[in-house]
């Protein structure tokens, strides 16, 4: 009984509007009062059932809610037989709640998208072999799955067999396909667009790349921020101290009409679903742009954010560094780029990486030892010589004697913003290779626009040498460049920034940097989605996408400002209210449930806006 | 201890999640501090000992309230 009446709300409401009218219509237009009457009492009771179901429910868990509020002003007004406005309280109560809803589905449809993204079904392999269709709940790690044509990938795995092509643009942003064969990782959620693949499950449901991604978006948009849990704790007592204050105003006044109309007009609604709308609708356009916010608090914060701090490989330049600058001292055997190239392969620094692909086809040589010398390069035995690879400071270090010419190559090499790869065999010059990154593309005017935004310090950290990151800083406009960073020095600067006082965001691709991300108030991960970064960070530009950057730092501060609206509007509205019971003649229990329910609707559609946000356009 | 994710009907207002909460505290064998309701998703997630209560008195007190249990799910 109970849950049907809940679950027929909406027609009760409905209902109760049509009585309302047929009363007001009897009663005003051909004054049949006992028609009248009869409209009014049953619209009341009908209306005001399922509200007292709630509140009885509300009760017996110790909780004094809204419902709680209304149903006793309404039960008042019955009694003392004021039916016009207990239909009319419990209709607008009711139809407000409807709206209510419908609402709130709009301002949550973005995540809802995200969600909906989700792989539903596999195709199993049973014991016989076959084939069999399965919900994707029944998959465990180690399954045999076959993806076809067409279908979503449902879980974290690796093919097995076939080829085919992939679309990853659900996980990484980027909706180029993909090509996958024997041995390459597949993640959940993304499309297989053509051929058909064998996968072995390796993660499934919330392990998944994908399905950590849901849980985080799914965490954040119900986060709270400091003040959201102060409205609470107020809300807690508040609506108990309305009650308290209706049933004082009556033993006092013994007015019950003023008492009741207390109750209606104290009702918190638009303050506890102020804030969280706001905070789902700006969570919600982030995750479709590909800007993963980790909550209220995140928003917060990054809204108030006065600097930045930027690694520069992978965040500022593109992370595929090329070698640009060669220059070779002395004659050398074949063997020496062979060293090199030998001694490089074992490192997976995106320099040794840029200076394996430059050699390309060259013999390799067995490594008898090797030392890795942290901030300087590699040291390593090789064939019976002694091979240093690495920056200047390791040649100091390896006491090799660097001549004039190589100083002024090196000098060189800096200024046009090359890092240097040095290789030293028994303590003499070789080779220096000059190695440089391709800037992002429109990082520039993204970084003109998060001043624009208020952004005062841009800062750069980074490992190479200092020539290098001037170079860069130069050109696309930071006001401060620190080269030779290990990173725990980058960490050590990132905390003394913040003692000095600053709101600090971080910006790196995560690989090398999770200390300075955790550190800073927010850490932003630049990630292809896949890294363990989405978990250290607070925030994820998808895709690795740079000038997502200004869009997000934006959102923050509409996400912000909207919910500090809806605070001032729903305190605002409740004050007003509360004062016009005892300061006007006008005010009673209708208007006071009208412009109630017309509070939570504007703060809904206020919230509403965030979805449609985009960065307007700026003069740079 | 163990794990419960909890699917519910679209939860409407935020003192829904609270009688929620509530409700899931108010059974012995929830560990209270899990409790956690997340209004926007409408999910329940919660850890519970369950020599003490099973999956299905917890569902049953969610659903006396009046509101639907779509999937749950236990780890």
């Amino acid at each position: 009984m109970q849950r049907f009446i809940l679950g027929k709300k909406n027609w009760i409401a409905l209902i109760s509007g049509m009585l309302i009218f047929i009363g007001f219509v009897s009663e005003l237009g051909f004054h049949r009062e006992p028609i009248a009457f009869w409209a009014f009492a049953i619209a009341s009771l009908m209306g005001v059932a399922p509200i007292a179901i709630q509140a009885y429910q509300a009760l017996r868990v110790k909780v004094v809610s809204i419902d709680v509020l209304v149903t006793i002003a309404v039960m008042g007004a019955f009694l003392i037989k004021n039916l016009e406005e207990s239909a009319v309280v419990t209709f607008l109560f009711l139809f407000g709640a409807y709206l209510e809803q419908r609402t709130l589905n709009k301002t949550r449809s973005a995540i809802k998208e995200l969600t909906e993204m989700a792989p539903v079904s596999a195709l199993k392999q049973m014991e016989s072999g076959e084939f069999e269709q399965v919900e994707v709940d029944e998959v465990d790690v180690g399954d045999i799955l076959l993806v076809k044509t067409g279908a979503k990938v449902p879980v974290d795995g690796t093919v097995l067999s076939g080829e085919g092509t992939i679309n990853e643009a659900s996980i990484t942003g980027e909706s180029l396909p993909v090509t996958k064969e024997k041995g390459s990782g597949v993640y959940a959620g993304t499309i297989l667009e053509n051929g058909t693949l064998q996968i072995l499950a390796d993660r499934v449901g919330e392990d998944t790349t994908f399905g950590k991604i849901i849980e985080l978006v799914e965490e954040a948009q119900d986060s709270k921020s400091e003040a959201e849990r102060f409205i609470d704790r107020f809300s807690k007592y508040y609506t108990p101290g309305v009650l308290a204050l209706a049933i004082i105003v009556w033993l006092i006044s013994r007015d019950v009409e003023l008492a009741i109309t207390i109750l209606v007009l104290g009702c918190p609604g638009a303050l506890v679903i102020g804030v969280p709308v706001s905070n789902v609708a700006g969570i919600g356009n982030g995750a479709r742009h590909g800007v993963l916010l980790k909550g209220s608090e995140v928003i917060h914060d990054f809204s108030k954010v006065d600097t930045m701090v930027f690694d520069k490989t992978g965040t500022l330049t593109a992370g595929n560094p090329e070698v640009a600058d060669k220059e070779i001292y002395g004659d050398h055997g074949k063997e020496l780029l062979g060293y090199l190239a030998s001694i490089e392969k074992e490192s997976d620094h995106p320099l040794a990486k840029a200076v394996v692909n430059y050699l390309g086809d060259v013999p390799y040589y067995e490594i008898e030892k090797t030392d890795v010398i942290k901030g300087g390069g590699i040291v390593a035995l090789i064939d019976g010589h002694r091979v240093a690879v690495g920056n200047p400071a390791l040649m100091d270090q390896e006491q090799v004697h660097l001549s004039e010419k190589a100083r002024k190559d090196i000098a060189r090499f800096e200024a046009n913003g090359n890092s240097l790869v040095l290789t030293a065999v028994d303590g003499e010059l070789k080779v220096i290779l000059g190695i440089r990154d391709q800037i992002r593309p429109g990082v520039k005017e993204d970084l003109k626009k998060l001043k624009k935004l208020g952004v005062k310090n841009l800062v750069v950290l980074s490992g190479d040498n200092q020539g290098t990151v001037d170079l860069v800083a130069r050109e696309i406009g930071l006001t401060e460049a620190h080269g030779h960073m290990l990173p725990e020095d980058k960490s050590a600067y990132i905390q003394d920034l913040i003692d000095k006082g600053h709101m600090v965001a971080f910006v790196g691709d995560g690989v090398n940097d999770s200390p300075s991300l955790a550190l800073a108030q927010i850490g932003i991960a630049m990630g292809s989605g896949t890294d363990v970064a989405i978990e250290t960070s607070d925030l994820v530009l998808m895709n690795s996408d740079f000038s997502l950057l200004p869009h997000a730092l934006g959102l923050t501060k509409a996400t912000a400002r909207n919910m500090r609206q809806n605070i001032i509007i729903a305190v605002g509205v409740v004050l007003v209210l509360l004062a016009s019971v005892f300061l006007s003649e006008w005010m009673n229990m209708s208007i006071g449930m009208l412009v109630h329910e017309a509070s939570i609707l504007a703060v809904i559609l206020n919230g509403m806006r965030l979805l449609s946000y985009r960065l307007k356009k700026f003069n740079l | 201890m163990k794990k419960a994710t909890i699917q519910l009907e679209t939860l409407a207002c935020p003192s829904c999640a609270m009688k929620i909460e509530g409700a899931a505290k108010s059974l012995s064998g929830v560990d209270k501090d899990s409790v956690k309701v997340l209004f926007n998703a409408s999910k329940v997630k919660l850890d519970f000992d369950d020599s003490q209560t099973s999956m299905k008195d917890v569902e049953k007190a969610i659903t006396i309230l009046g509101y639907e249990v779509i999937k749950s799910q236990v780890k």
